[in-house]
């Protein structure tokens, strides 16, 4: 499975991608965040608050329930400030 | 309707032309431009504006169809820039064509306000001494959004 990071959160990580090979036991977004967040120190600080981490499955936004099964590409990222 | 991300910089009073120039029938039409602000007391050197443009298509296109259907406008197009842009640069222009002025005015707002929200840019504002920060989400943002449920 393929994640991008943007912003801020690309920034902390260091990393504008990535490919990850979850466990089984991760089924959905906030199971992701949870797993990405115990990896290294720095995505514990990037991952801390992890209410406000927005995401999308394949370009369409989704909340953090989301299950993952059959995502080709996870993106996590920062509330928008767009406009 | 059309929908652009884009990192070229666009001229706002030729897109106006162009979606002007396609009016047949319409009574009404709103052009809002966004533009990189500098205050005194918040000087802007440089606002880079990182994107996800295949999500931002998408997110955009969604509220387009949903304001021409809410509003009933004949016609709206959004541009929407990322990248590196200088203060007073145009970032965003949103274009509505109405038959009556109130459709026009409020699909434009309404597009402006989701946007803000909705639309996956990030800004990252550099002062003229180099400080840079990430803008933060504003809860007044949310508040705009919340009045078109």
């Amino acid at each position: 499975m393929k994640i991008l990071y943007f912003a801020w959160l690309r920034e902390r990580l260091n990393k504008g991608e990535d490919e990850v090979n979850p466990p089984a036991e991760v089924k959905t977004i906030g199971d992701l965040i949870d797993w990405l967040a115990t990896k290294d120190d720095a995505a514990g600080l990037a991952f801390g608050n992890r209410k406000i981490i927005r995401a999308a499955i394949d370009a369409a936004i989704v909340d953090h329930s989301a299950p993952l099964a059959g995502a080709k590409v996870v993106a996590l990222f920062p509330p928008m400030t767009g406009g | 309707m059309s929908v652009r991300v884009q990192q070229a910089p666009f001229d706002p009073g030729a897109e106006t032309n162009a979606f002007l120039a396609v009016a047949d029938g319409a009574g009404a039409s709103v052009t809002f431009t966004g533009l990189v602000r500098s205050l005194p007391d918040d000087p802007v050197a440089t606002l880079t504006l990182d994107c996800y443009p295949e999500l931002a298509l998408n997110q955009i296109g969604n509220m387009v169809e949903q304001a021409i259907d809410r509003f009933h406008l004949l016609d709206a197009t959004v541009i929407h820039r990322y990248g590196t842009l200088r203060a007073g640069e145009p970032i965003v222009q949103v274009m509505t064509l109405a038959s009556h002025r109130q459709a026009a005015f409020e699909g434009a707002e309404f597009l402006m306000d989701f946007l803000k929200t909705d639309a996956p840019f990030w800004k990252k504002q550099r002062s003229p001494g180099g400080n840079e920060h990430w803008v933060d989400a504003k809860p007044a943002d949310d508040v705009a959004r919340a009045r078109w449920k």
